[in-house]
Protein backbone atom coordinates (compact mmCIF):
# COMPACT_ATOMS: atom_id res chain seq x y z
CA UNK A 1 0.00 0.00 0.00
CA UNK A 2 1.61 3.46 -1.28
CA UNK A 3 0.99 6.06 0.91
CA UNK A 4 2.87 8.75 -0.92
CA UNK A 5 0.62 11.91 -1.59
CA UNK A 6 -1.14 12.43 -4.67
CA UNK A 7 -1.21 16.19 -4.18
CA UNK A 8 0.70 17.90 -1.48
CA UNK A 9 0.90 21.65 -0.30
CA UNK A 10 4.08 22.47 1.33
CA UNK A 11 4.21 25.52 2.75
CA UNK A 12 2.02 27.17 0.81
CA UNK A 13 0.79 30.94 1.63
CA UNK A 14 -2.24 32.36 -0.16
CA UNK A 15 -4.07 35.86 -0.59
CA UNK A 16 -6.20 37.93 -2.33
CA UNK A 17 -5.35 41.30 -2.65
CA UNK A 18 -4.99 42.32 1.07
CA UNK A 19 -7.05 39.45 2.59
CA UNK A 20 -4.83 36.37 3.42
CA UNK A 21 -6.40 32.51 2.63
CA UNK A 22 -4.13 30.39 4.10
CA UNK A 23 -0.41 30.69 5.77
CA UNK A 24 2.12 27.98 5.67
CA UNK A 25 -0.51 25.28 4.69
CA UNK A 26 0.88 22.02 4.64
CA UNK A 27 -1.05 19.11 3.34
CA UNK A 28 -0.61 15.84 2.25
CA UNK A 29 -3.75 14.48 0.16
CA UNK A 30 -3.41 10.59 -0.15
CA UNK A 31 -5.32 7.93 -2.72
CA UNK A 32 -8.09 7.20 -1.05
CA UNK A 33 -8.68 10.04 0.82
CA UNK A 34 -11.51 12.88 0.20
CA UNK A 35 -10.88 16.44 1.35
CA UNK A 36 -14.00 18.98 2.19
CA UNK A 37 -12.65 22.30 2.60
CA UNK A 38 -14.73 23.85 4.95
CA UNK A 39 -14.89 28.13 5.53
CA UNK A 40 -17.07 31.28 5.77
CA UNK A 41 -18.23 33.09 2.42
CA UNK A 42 -14.78 34.32 1.00
CA UNK A 43 -12.55 32.23 3.23
CA UNK A 44 -11.31 31.62 -0.11
CA UNK A 45 -11.72 28.46 -0.85
CA UNK A 46 -12.30 28.50 -4.54
CA UNK A 47 -9.01 30.49 -4.30
CA UNK A 48 -7.24 27.40 -3.25
CA UNK A 49 -8.80 24.96 -5.41
CA UNK A 50 -7.65 27.27 -8.14
CA UNK A 51 -4.15 27.26 -7.02
CA UNK A 52 -3.89 23.70 -5.96
CA UNK A 53 -4.73 23.39 -9.84
CA UNK A 54 -2.20 25.14 -11.25
CA UNK A 55 -4.24 27.94 -12.26
CA UNK A 56 -2.86 30.72 -10.55
CA UNK A 57 0.28 31.17 -8.67
CA UNK A 58 0.99 30.81 -4.90
CA UNK A 59 2.49 33.19 -2.58
CA UNK A 60 5.20 31.26 -1.32
CA UNK A 61 5.60 27.37 -0.66
CA UNK A 62 4.47 25.02 -3.66
CA UNK A 63 1.79 22.45 -4.49
CA UNK A 64 3.27 19.01 -5.43
CA UNK A 65 1.36 16.68 -8.32
CA UNK A 66 2.75 13.20 -7.14
CA UNK A 67 6.16 14.75 -5.47
CA UNK A 68 6.66 16.89 -8.79
CA UNK A 69 6.01 20.70 -8.27
CA UNK A 70 3.44 21.97 -10.01
CA UNK A 71 5.38 24.71 -11.91
CA UNK A 72 7.72 22.42 -13.36
CA UNK A 73 4.98 20.50 -15.33
CA UNK A 74 3.17 21.10 -18.80
CA UNK A 75 -0.74 21.95 -18.75
CA UNK A 76 -1.25 18.71 -20.16
CA UNK A 77 0.93 16.64 -18.06
CA UNK A 78 -1.13 17.99 -14.89
CA UNK A 79 -4.80 17.28 -17.24
CA UNK A 80 -4.11 14.00 -16.89
CA UNK A 81 -3.66 13.38 -13.02
CA UNK A 82 -5.70 15.70 -12.22
CA UNK A 83 -9.18 17.91 -13.21
CA UNK A 84 -11.28 20.59 -11.64
CA UNK A 85 -15.44 21.17 -11.70
CA UNK A 86 -15.31 25.18 -11.29
CA UNK A 87 -17.67 26.63 -9.53
CA UNK A 88 -19.62 28.05 -12.45
CA UNK A 89 -19.70 26.44 -15.79
CA UNK A 90 -21.32 28.55 -19.02
CA UNK A 91 -21.38 26.72 -22.52
CA UNK A 92 -21.96 29.57 -25.34
CA UNK A 93 -21.68 27.09 -28.36
CA UNK A 94 -23.90 24.45 -29.37
CA UNK A 95 -22.63 20.78 -29.27
CA UNK A 96 -24.95 18.07 -27.78
CA UNK A 97 -24.13 16.67 -24.13
CA UNK A 98 -22.32 13.51 -25.52
CA UNK A 99 -19.78 15.78 -27.77
CA UNK A 100 -19.11 18.04 -24.08
CA UNK A 101 -18.35 15.23 -22.21
CA UNK A 102 -16.35 13.97 -25.00
CA UNK A 103 -13.72 16.94 -24.67
CA UNK A 104 -13.04 15.63 -21.14
CA UNK A 105 -10.68 12.72 -23.48
CA UNK A 106 -8.89 15.92 -24.84
CA UNK A 107 -5.62 15.61 -22.39
CA UNK A 108 -5.04 11.79 -23.22
CA UNK A 109 -5.30 12.11 -26.68
CA UNK A 110 -2.42 12.99 -28.92
CA UNK A 111 -2.69 16.58 -30.74
CA UNK A 112 -3.65 14.99 -33.96
CA UNK A 113 -5.74 11.98 -32.53
CA UNK A 114 -9.56 11.00 -33.06
CA UNK A 115 -11.49 9.78 -30.15
CA UNK A 116 -11.56 5.85 -30.32
CA UNK A 117 -14.65 3.57 -29.32
CA UNK A 118 -13.65 3.46 -26.19
CA UNK A 119 -13.54 7.24 -25.70
CA UNK A 120 -17.40 7.22 -26.91
CA UNK A 121 -18.04 4.39 -24.49
CA UNK A 122 -16.55 6.52 -21.35
CA UNK A 123 -18.27 9.67 -22.17
CA UNK A 124 -21.54 7.16 -22.58
CA UNK A 125 -21.04 5.85 -19.31
CA UNK A 126 -20.26 8.95 -17.20
CA UNK A 127 -23.64 10.54 -18.61
CA UNK A 128 -25.34 7.16 -18.00
CA UNK A 129 -24.02 7.55 -14.04
CA UNK A 130 -25.08 10.84 -14.03
CA UNK A 131 -28.60 10.45 -15.11
CA UNK A 132 -27.70 12.01 -18.18
CA UNK A 133 -28.44 9.24 -20.14
CA UNK A 134 -31.74 10.38 -21.94
CA UNK A 135 -30.07 13.59 -23.42
CA UNK A 136 -26.74 12.25 -25.09
CA UNK A 137 -28.73 14.03 -27.85
CA UNK A 138 -29.36 17.16 -26.59
CA UNK A 139 -27.87 20.52 -26.86
CA UNK A 140 -26.09 21.30 -24.01
CA UNK A 141 -27.32 25.08 -24.35
CA UNK A 142 -30.86 23.13 -24.21
CA UNK A 143 -30.18 22.27 -20.10
CA UNK A 144 -31.61 23.24 -16.78
CA UNK A 145 -29.00 24.60 -14.59
CA UNK A 146 -28.92 21.21 -12.26
CA UNK A 147 -28.69 19.13 -15.73
CA UNK A 148 -25.52 21.75 -16.71
CA UNK A 149 -24.49 20.81 -13.29
CA UNK A 150 -24.24 17.40 -14.02
CA UNK A 151 -22.79 17.99 -17.41
CA UNK A 152 -19.55 19.84 -16.85
CA UNK A 153 -19.44 16.64 -13.88
CA UNK A 154 -19.22 14.54 -16.30
CA UNK A 155 -16.95 16.04 -18.30
CA UNK A 156 -14.49 15.41 -15.61
CA UNK A 157 -15.14 11.86 -15.21
CA UNK A 158 -14.36 11.27 -18.79
CA UNK A 159 -11.43 13.20 -17.96
CA UNK A 160 -10.75 10.83 -14.75
CA UNK A 161 -8.05 12.20 -13.40
CA UNK A 162 -6.66 10.98 -10.02
CA UNK A 163 -6.78 13.99 -8.25
CA UNK A 164 -10.14 15.62 -8.92
CA UNK A 165 -10.65 18.86 -7.27
CA UNK A 166 -15.02 19.78 -7.06
CA UNK A 167 -15.65 23.38 -6.22
CA UNK A 168 -19.15 23.59 -4.67
CA UNK A 169 -20.23 20.00 -6.56
CA UNK A 170 -24.05 20.26 -5.02
CA UNK A 171 -24.10 24.25 -6.77
CA UNK A 172 -28.05 23.95 -8.50
CA UNK A 173 -28.65 20.10 -7.41
CA UNK A 174 -31.37 18.60 -5.63
CA UNK A 175 -30.51 16.47 -2.75
CA UNK A 176 -31.04 13.01 -4.65
CA UNK A 177 -28.46 14.45 -7.53
CA UNK A 178 -26.16 16.14 -4.57
CA UNK A 179 -25.54 12.53 -3.45
CA UNK A 180 -25.88 10.71 -6.80
CA UNK A 181 -22.87 12.98 -8.02
CA UNK A 182 -20.56 12.56 -4.30
CA UNK A 183 -21.69 9.04 -4.26
CA UNK A 184 -19.31 8.57 -7.43
CA UNK A 185 -16.73 10.68 -6.63
CA UNK A 186 -16.80 8.45 -3.57
CA UNK A 187 -16.92 5.09 -5.69
CA UNK A 188 -14.10 6.80 -7.36
CA UNK A 189 -12.06 7.67 -4.75
CA UNK A 190 -12.24 4.16 -3.31
CA UNK A 191 -11.81 1.91 -5.48
CA UNK A 192 -9.06 3.34 -7.60
CA UNK A 193 -6.35 5.32 -6.47
CA UNK A 194 -7.80 8.89 -6.27
CA UNK A 195 -8.57 11.29 -4.34
CA UNK A 196 -10.79 14.43 -4.32
CA UNK A 197 -10.83 17.78 -2.38
CA UNK A 198 -14.43 19.48 -2.46
CA UNK A 199 -15.32 22.95 -1.53
CA UNK A 200 -18.28 22.62 0.42
CA UNK A 201 -21.05 24.67 2.33
CA UNK A 202 -23.03 21.98 3.41
CA UNK A 203 -21.20 20.81 6.76
CA UNK A 204 -23.34 17.43 6.32
CA UNK A 205 -21.88 16.67 2.86
CA UNK A 206 -18.78 16.65 4.06
CA UNK A 207 -19.28 14.65 7.34
CA UNK A 208 -20.76 12.23 4.81
CA UNK A 209 -18.47 11.91 1.88
CA UNK A 210 -15.13 13.13 3.84
CA UNK A 211 -12.46 11.40 5.00
CA UNK A 212 -10.06 15.03 6.39
CA UNK A 213 -11.36 18.21 6.26
CA UNK A 214 -9.41 21.49 6.21
CA UNK A 215 -11.09 24.68 7.54
CA UNK A 216 -9.97 28.42 6.13
CA UNK A 217 -10.50 30.66 9.03
CA UNK A 218 -10.89 33.65 7.12
CA UNK A 219 -7.66 35.29 8.14
CA UNK A 220 -4.76 33.21 7.36
CA UNK A 221 -5.47 30.57 9.96
CA UNK A 222 -6.59 27.22 9.39
CA UNK A 223 -6.79 23.94 10.52
CA UNK A 224 -6.45 20.05 8.93
CA UNK A 225 -7.36 16.71 9.99
CA UNK A 226 -9.77 13.64 10.16
CA UNK A 227 -13.49 14.65 10.18
CA UNK A 228 -13.96 12.75 13.23
CA UNK A 229 -11.74 15.15 14.82
CA UNK A 230 -12.15 18.10 13.28
CA UNK A 231 -15.91 18.36 12.71
CA UNK A 232 -17.14 19.49 16.41
CA UNK A 233 -19.80 22.09 17.60
CA UNK A 234 -17.63 24.60 18.86
CA UNK A 235 -15.20 25.01 15.97
CA UNK A 236 -17.84 25.27 14.18
CA UNK A 237 -19.13 27.83 15.80
CA UNK A 238 -15.11 29.27 15.63
CA UNK A 239 -15.47 28.96 11.81
CA UNK A 240 -18.91 30.41 10.73
CA UNK A 241 -18.80 33.18 13.42
CA UNK A 242 -22.39 31.62 14.48
CA UNK A 243 -23.64 29.56 17.11
CA UNK A 244 -23.55 25.76 15.84
CA UNK A 245 -25.57 22.40 17.30
CA UNK A 246 -24.73 19.13 16.97
CA UNK A 247 -28.47 16.90 16.66
CA UNK A 248 -28.40 13.61 17.07
CA UNK A 249 -30.84 11.12 17.04
CA UNK A 250 -29.28 7.93 17.51
CA UNK A 251 -29.04 7.36 13.78
CA UNK A 252 -27.21 10.36 12.53
CA UNK A 253 -25.11 13.45 13.92
CA UNK A 254 -26.39 16.71 12.28
CA UNK A 255 -25.02 20.07 12.44
CA UNK A 256 -27.18 22.61 12.25
CA UNK A 257 -27.53 26.45 13.00
CA UNK A 258 -28.93 26.69 16.60
CA UNK A 259 -32.38 28.30 16.48
CA UNK A 260 -32.60 31.74 18.75
CA UNK A 261 -36.46 31.19 18.99
CA UNK A 262 -36.62 34.88 17.09
CA UNK A 263 -40.26 34.95 15.82
CA UNK A 264 -39.52 31.56 14.67
CA UNK A 265 -42.06 29.96 17.57
CA UNK A 266 -45.29 29.41 15.54
CA UNK B 1 -28.95 19.68 -34.85
CA UNK B 2 -28.80 16.92 -37.72
CA UNK B 3 -27.32 12.92 -36.91
CA UNK B 4 -23.91 12.21 -38.21
CA UNK B 5 -25.10 11.15 -41.98
CA UNK B 6 -26.98 14.16 -42.27
CA UNK B 7 -23.50 16.41 -41.60
CA UNK B 8 -21.72 13.96 -43.75
CA UNK B 9 -23.71 14.55 -46.84
CA UNK B 10 -23.62 18.25 -45.83
CA UNK B 11 -20.20 18.07 -45.91
CA UNK B 12 -20.66 16.54 -49.45
CA UNK B 13 -23.02 18.98 -51.00
CA UNK B 14 -20.49 21.76 -49.92
CA UNK B 15 -17.82 20.08 -51.68
CA UNK B 16 -20.34 19.91 -54.98
CA UNK B 17 -21.02 23.50 -54.45
CA UNK B 18 -18.05 25.21 -55.04
CA UNK B 19 -17.01 23.84 -58.66
CA UNK B 20 -20.88 24.69 -59.04
CA UNK B 21 -20.20 28.21 -57.86
CA UNK B 22 -17.17 28.71 -60.09
CA UNK B 23 -18.83 27.17 -63.45
CA UNK B 24 -21.85 29.67 -62.95
CA UNK B 25 -19.50 32.72 -62.54
CA UNK B 26 -17.29 31.44 -65.34
CA UNK B 27 -20.70 31.51 -67.10
CA UNK B 28 -22.52 34.23 -66.31
CA UNK B 29 -21.25 38.18 -67.08
CA UNK B 30 -22.26 41.50 -69.16
CA UNK B 31 -21.83 39.54 -72.03
CA UNK B 32 -24.61 37.01 -71.46
CA UNK B 33 -24.51 33.44 -70.05
CA UNK B 34 -22.38 30.93 -72.32
CA UNK B 35 -20.91 27.41 -71.08
CA UNK B 36 -17.59 27.77 -71.12
CA UNK B 37 -16.65 24.85 -73.71
CA UNK B 38 -19.22 26.45 -76.11
CA UNK B 39 -17.02 29.83 -76.29
CA UNK B 40 -15.24 31.39 -78.81
CA UNK B 41 -11.72 32.41 -78.49
CA UNK B 42 -12.87 35.92 -77.15
CA UNK B 43 -15.56 34.29 -75.30
CA UNK B 44 -12.45 32.11 -73.67
CA UNK B 45 -10.36 35.04 -73.31
CA UNK B 46 -13.25 36.81 -71.25
CA UNK B 47 -13.44 33.44 -69.03
CA UNK B 48 -9.81 32.64 -68.41
CA UNK B 49 -8.45 36.26 -68.03
CA UNK B 50 -11.13 38.15 -66.11
CA UNK B 51 -14.16 35.85 -64.76
CA UNK B 52 -12.60 33.00 -63.56
CA UNK B 53 -9.21 34.87 -61.59
CA UNK B 54 -12.21 37.27 -60.65
CA UNK B 55 -14.27 33.87 -59.19
CA UNK B 56 -10.92 32.32 -57.61
CA UNK B 57 -10.43 35.50 -55.55
CA UNK B 58 -14.30 35.71 -54.29
CA UNK B 59 -13.85 32.42 -53.14
CA UNK B 60 -10.52 32.48 -51.48
CA UNK B 61 -11.89 35.67 -49.92
CA UNK B 62 -15.17 34.14 -48.46
CA UNK B 63 -13.12 30.81 -47.62
CA UNK B 64 -10.70 33.52 -45.07
CA UNK B 65 -13.27 35.75 -44.06
CA UNK B 66 -15.29 32.33 -42.73
CA UNK B 67 -12.06 30.69 -40.97
CA UNK B 68 -11.11 34.16 -39.35
CA UNK B 69 -15.12 34.60 -38.39
CA UNK B 70 -14.58 30.68 -36.73
CA UNK B 71 -11.33 31.74 -34.80
CA UNK B 72 -12.62 35.03 -34.01
CA UNK B 73 -15.93 33.43 -32.29
CA UNK B 74 -14.14 30.90 -30.56
CA UNK B 75 -11.14 34.02 -29.35
CA UNK B 76 -13.91 35.85 -27.98
CA UNK B 77 -16.36 32.83 -26.87
CA UNK B 78 -19.18 34.55 -28.88
CA UNK B 79 -20.69 32.71 -31.68
CA UNK B 80 -21.67 37.09 -33.14
CA UNK B 81 -18.25 37.68 -33.56
CA UNK B 82 -17.26 38.98 -36.14
CA UNK B 83 -13.23 39.40 -38.23
CA UNK B 84 -13.39 42.93 -37.99
CA UNK B 85 -14.23 43.09 -34.52
CA UNK B 86 -10.90 44.04 -33.15
CA UNK B 87 -10.61 47.00 -35.67
CA UNK B 88 -8.25 44.95 -38.44
CA UNK B 89 -10.40 46.44 -41.45
CA UNK B 90 -10.10 50.02 -39.97
CA UNK B 91 -6.64 50.25 -40.03
CA UNK B 92 -6.41 48.45 -43.35
CA UNK B 93 -8.86 51.08 -45.21
CA UNK B 94 -6.94 54.23 -43.20
CA UNK B 95 -4.05 52.82 -45.09
CA UNK B 96 -5.33 52.60 -48.50
CA UNK B 97 -7.00 55.67 -48.14
CA UNK B 98 -4.09 57.80 -47.11
CA UNK B 99 -1.99 55.73 -50.04
CA UNK B 100 -4.85 57.09 -52.22
CA UNK B 101 -4.82 60.55 -50.46
CA UNK B 102 -1.12 61.17 -50.92
CA UNK B 103 -0.89 59.49 -54.43
CA UNK B 104 1.51 56.14 -53.38
CA UNK B 105 0.82 55.16 -56.83
CA UNK B 106 3.64 52.47 -56.37
CA UNK B 107 2.74 51.03 -53.77
CA UNK B 108 0.13 49.13 -54.81
CA UNK B 109 -3.69 49.18 -53.05
CA UNK B 110 -3.19 45.55 -51.27
CA UNK B 111 0.20 46.06 -50.16
CA UNK B 112 -0.71 49.09 -48.64
CA UNK B 113 -3.85 47.72 -47.06
CA UNK B 114 -2.17 44.97 -45.66
CA UNK B 115 0.61 46.72 -43.92
CA UNK B 116 -2.07 48.90 -42.31
CA UNK B 117 -4.13 45.67 -41.30
CA UNK B 118 -1.15 44.40 -39.57
CA UNK B 119 -0.26 47.70 -38.00
CA UNK B 120 -3.48 47.54 -36.26
CA UNK B 121 -2.63 44.16 -35.13
CA UNK B 122 0.21 44.88 -33.47
CA UNK B 123 -0.97 47.72 -31.71
CA UNK B 124 -3.91 45.64 -30.18
CA UNK B 125 -1.99 42.72 -29.42
CA UNK B 126 0.50 45.12 -27.02
CA UNK B 127 -1.88 47.42 -26.11
CA UNK B 128 -4.06 44.24 -25.24
CA UNK B 129 -1.41 42.14 -23.46
CA UNK B 130 -0.59 43.83 -20.33
CA UNK B 131 1.13 41.81 -18.11
CA UNK B 132 -1.75 39.97 -16.12
CA UNK B 133 -3.38 36.75 -17.79
CA UNK B 134 -5.24 35.94 -21.14
CA UNK B 135 -8.20 38.44 -20.70
CA UNK B 136 -10.96 37.83 -23.52
CA UNK B 137 -12.81 41.54 -22.09
CA UNK B 138 -9.91 43.36 -22.10
CA UNK B 139 -8.86 42.28 -25.70
CA UNK B 140 -12.34 43.08 -27.22
CA UNK B 141 -12.62 46.39 -25.52
CA UNK B 142 -9.10 47.38 -26.89
CA UNK B 143 -9.86 46.26 -30.32
CA UNK B 144 -13.70 47.76 -30.54
CA UNK B 145 -11.79 51.07 -29.08
CA UNK B 146 -8.84 51.34 -31.84
CA UNK B 147 -11.53 49.98 -34.12
CA UNK B 148 -13.64 53.44 -33.30
CA UNK B 149 -10.19 55.42 -33.61
CA UNK B 150 -9.23 54.15 -37.30
CA UNK B 151 -12.68 55.22 -37.88
CA UNK B 152 -12.17 58.51 -36.44
CA UNK B 153 -8.95 58.92 -38.93
CA UNK B 154 -11.24 57.63 -42.18
CA UNK B 155 -13.93 60.01 -41.57
CA UNK B 156 -11.38 62.91 -41.08
CA UNK B 157 -9.38 61.81 -44.50
CA UNK B 158 -13.16 61.37 -46.36
CA UNK B 159 -13.88 64.91 -45.05
CA UNK B 160 -10.69 66.42 -46.47
CA UNK B 161 -10.06 64.43 -49.36
CA UNK B 162 -10.53 65.01 -52.94
CA UNK B 163 -14.17 64.02 -54.10
CA UNK B 164 -12.70 61.85 -57.14
CA UNK B 165 -10.99 59.16 -55.05
CA UNK B 166 -14.60 59.04 -52.87
CA UNK B 167 -16.30 56.43 -54.93
CA UNK B 168 -13.39 54.23 -55.40
CA UNK B 169 -13.16 54.67 -51.74
CA UNK B 170 -16.33 53.73 -50.89
CA UNK B 171 -16.33 50.82 -52.89
CA UNK B 172 -13.72 49.79 -50.93
CA UNK B 173 -14.53 50.25 -47.52
CA UNK B 174 -17.85 48.29 -48.71
CA UNK B 175 -15.81 45.48 -49.99
CA UNK B 176 -14.97 44.97 -53.91
CA UNK B 177 -14.17 42.32 -56.05
CA UNK B 178 -14.13 44.19 -59.20
CA UNK B 179 -10.07 44.55 -58.85
CA UNK B 180 -9.41 41.24 -57.83
CA UNK B 181 -8.20 38.24 -59.56
CA UNK B 182 -6.18 35.27 -57.96
CA UNK B 183 -4.17 32.42 -59.49
CA UNK B 184 -5.84 28.96 -59.21
CA UNK B 185 -2.18 28.47 -57.80
CA UNK B 186 -3.41 30.13 -54.20
CA UNK B 187 -5.69 27.02 -53.50
CA UNK B 188 -3.21 24.82 -52.35
CA UNK B 189 -2.19 26.43 -49.29
CA UNK B 190 -5.72 27.40 -48.70
CA UNK B 191 -6.54 23.80 -48.74
CA UNK B 192 -3.75 22.77 -47.03
CA UNK B 193 -4.44 25.47 -43.91
CA UNK B 194 -8.30 24.28 -43.71
CA UNK B 195 -6.71 20.99 -43.84
CA UNK B 196 -4.41 21.35 -41.18
CA UNK B 197 -6.55 23.98 -39.16
CA UNK B 198 -9.85 20.58 -39.42
CA UNK B 199 -6.86 18.14 -38.16
CA UNK B 200 -6.18 20.42 -35.08
CA UNK B 201 -9.86 21.03 -34.76
CA UNK B 202 -10.15 19.29 -31.44
CA UNK B 203 -8.07 21.81 -30.07
CA UNK B 204 -10.38 24.89 -31.06
CA UNK B 205 -13.12 23.19 -29.48
CA UNK B 206 -11.48 22.87 -26.07
CA UNK B 207 -10.84 26.65 -26.66
CA UNK B 208 -14.32 27.02 -26.95
CA UNK B 209 -14.83 25.86 -23.51
CA UNK B 210 -13.39 28.97 -21.76
CA UNK B 211 -9.69 29.48 -21.01
CA UNK B 212 -10.26 28.39 -17.46
CA UNK B 213 -11.87 25.16 -18.92
CA UNK B 214 -9.10 24.62 -21.38
CA UNK B 215 -6.03 25.05 -18.78
CA UNK B 216 -7.70 22.18 -16.95
CA UNK B 217 -7.84 20.35 -20.16
CA UNK B 218 -4.30 20.19 -20.69
CA UNK B 219 -3.74 23.68 -22.77
CA UNK B 220 -1.45 26.39 -22.32
CA UNK B 221 -4.27 28.87 -22.68
CA UNK B 222 -2.59 32.30 -22.94
CA UNK B 223 -0.02 31.09 -25.89
CA UNK B 224 -2.88 29.56 -27.67
CA UNK B 225 -5.24 32.14 -27.56
CA UNK B 226 -2.41 34.37 -28.53
CA UNK B 227 -1.39 32.08 -31.24
CA UNK B 228 -5.15 32.15 -33.00
CA UNK B 229 -5.69 35.92 -32.68
CA UNK B 230 -2.65 36.06 -34.77
CA UNK B 231 -4.10 33.75 -37.47
CA UNK B 232 -7.49 35.19 -37.05
CA UNK B 233 -5.78 38.46 -38.02
CA UNK B 234 -3.30 37.40 -40.77
CA UNK B 235 -6.16 35.74 -42.91
CA UNK B 236 -8.43 38.68 -42.40
CA UNK B 237 -5.81 40.81 -43.18
CA UNK B 238 -5.00 38.90 -46.52
CA UNK B 239 -8.66 38.85 -47.80
CA UNK B 240 -9.15 42.77 -46.60
CA UNK B 241 -6.43 43.24 -48.70
CA UNK B 242 -7.80 41.50 -51.79
CA UNK B 243 -11.49 42.73 -51.77
CA UNK B 244 -11.80 45.34 -48.56
CA UNK B 245 -13.43 44.87 -46.09
CA UNK B 246 -16.93 42.66 -47.06
CA UNK B 247 -18.83 42.33 -44.24
CA UNK B 248 -21.44 39.60 -42.44
CA UNK B 249 -19.25 36.77 -44.41
CA UNK B 250 -17.20 36.06 -41.27
CA UNK B 251 -20.26 36.47 -39.36
CA UNK B 252 -22.96 34.82 -40.91
CA UNK B 253 -21.42 32.04 -42.43
CA UNK B 254 -20.16 30.49 -38.94
CA UNK B 255 -22.84 31.04 -37.45
CA UNK B 256 -25.13 29.03 -40.19
CA UNK B 257 -22.90 26.11 -40.36
CA UNK B 258 -22.54 25.80 -36.91
CA UNK B 259 -26.94 25.46 -36.95
CA UNK B 260 -26.43 22.98 -40.08
CA UNK B 261 -22.91 20.70 -39.08
CA UNK B 262 -22.20 21.52 -35.18
CA UNK B 263 -19.71 23.31 -33.05
CA UNK B 264 -17.31 20.74 -33.65
CA UNK B 265 -14.39 22.48 -35.13
CA UNK B 266 -13.24 19.05 -36.96
CA UNK B 267 -16.92 19.89 -39.01
CA UNK B 268 -17.17 23.46 -38.96
CA UNK B 269 -14.19 24.57 -40.06
CA UNK B 270 -14.19 22.58 -43.62
CA UNK B 271 -18.05 23.58 -43.85
CA UNK B 272 -17.52 27.01 -43.11
CA UNK B 273 -14.57 27.36 -45.87
CA UNK B 274 -16.71 26.06 -48.64
CA UNK B 275 -19.51 27.25 -47.67
CA UNK B 276 -18.04 31.12 -47.36
CA UNK B 277 -15.97 30.47 -50.53
CA UNK B 278 -19.30 29.48 -52.80
CA UNK B 279 -21.41 31.94 -50.90
CA UNK B 280 -18.79 34.96 -52.28
CA UNK B 281 -18.20 33.41 -55.69
CA UNK B 282 -22.32 33.70 -55.92
CA UNK B 283 -22.54 36.96 -54.51
CA UNK B 284 -20.29 38.62 -56.73
CA UNK B 285 -21.68 36.80 -59.76
CA UNK B 286 -24.83 38.55 -58.97
CA UNK B 287 -23.06 41.91 -58.07
CA UNK B 288 -21.46 41.89 -61.29
CA UNK B 289 -24.63 41.03 -63.50
CA UNK B 290 -27.89 42.23 -61.63
CA UNK B 291 -27.27 45.64 -63.20
CA UNK B 292 -24.78 45.26 -65.75
CA UNK B 293 -23.13 46.65 -67.55
CA UNK B 294 -22.75 48.47 -63.92
CA UNK B 295 -20.87 46.77 -61.06
CA UNK B 296 -22.07 46.93 -57.26
CA UNK B 297 -19.34 46.43 -54.74
CA UNK B 298 -20.04 42.60 -53.57
CA UNK B 299 -20.05 44.53 -49.86
CA UNK B 300 -23.41 45.83 -50.55
CA UNK B 301 -25.30 42.01 -51.42
CA UNK B 302 -23.51 40.68 -48.92
CA UNK B 303 -24.63 43.15 -46.14
CA UNK B 304 -28.06 43.11 -48.08
CA UNK B 305 -28.62 39.10 -47.41
CA UNK B 306 -26.43 39.43 -44.05
CA UNK B 307 -28.31 42.01 -42.39
CA UNK B 308 -31.85 40.70 -41.92
CA UNK B 309 -30.32 36.88 -41.58
CA UNK B 310 -28.28 38.42 -38.29
CA UNK B 311 -31.63 39.94 -36.96
CA UNK B 312 -33.14 36.81 -37.41
CA UNK B 313 -30.38 34.33 -35.88
CA UNK B 314 -30.40 37.04 -32.94
CA UNK B 315 -33.76 36.85 -32.66
CA UNK B 316 -33.92 33.52 -32.36
CA UNK B 317 -30.62 33.03 -30.17
CA UNK B 318 -32.84 35.58 -28.01
CA UNK B 319 -35.65 33.19 -27.83
CA UNK B 320 -33.25 29.83 -26.88
CA UNK B 321 -32.26 31.57 -23.74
Amino acid sequence: MTTAALLEARGVSLSMGSVAICRALDLNVRAGESWGILGPNGAGKTTLLRAMAGLQPVDRGEVRLSTTPLGQLKRRQVARQLGMLPQHTDFVFEASCEETALVGRHPHLGPWGRERQEDRRLARQALDCLGLDGLADRSCMQLSGGEKRRLAMARLLVQDPAVMLLDEPSNHLDPSHQIMILDEVYRRVHQGQRAAIMALHEINLASCYCSHILMLFGDGQWEAGPTQELLEARRLSRLYGCTMRLVDDGEQRVFAVAARGRGHDG
Amino acid sequence: MLSGNAQRLILLALLLAVPASLLLAASLGSSGFTWPWQADEAGRRILLELRLPRALAALATGALLAIAGCLMQVLLRNPLADPYILGLSGGAAAFSLAGLMLGLAWVPLPVLSFLGAMLSVVVVFVLARGSGPWSTTRLLLTGVVVAAGWGALISLMLALGPDASLRSMLYWLMGDLSHASLSAVWLVPLAALVLIMTLRGRTLNVLSAGATQASLLGESTGARFWEIYLLASLLTGLAVSMAGAIGFVGLIVPHLMRLLVGSDHRRLLPAAALFGGAFLVLADTLARTLFAPRQLPVGVLTALIGVPLFLLLLHRAARLR
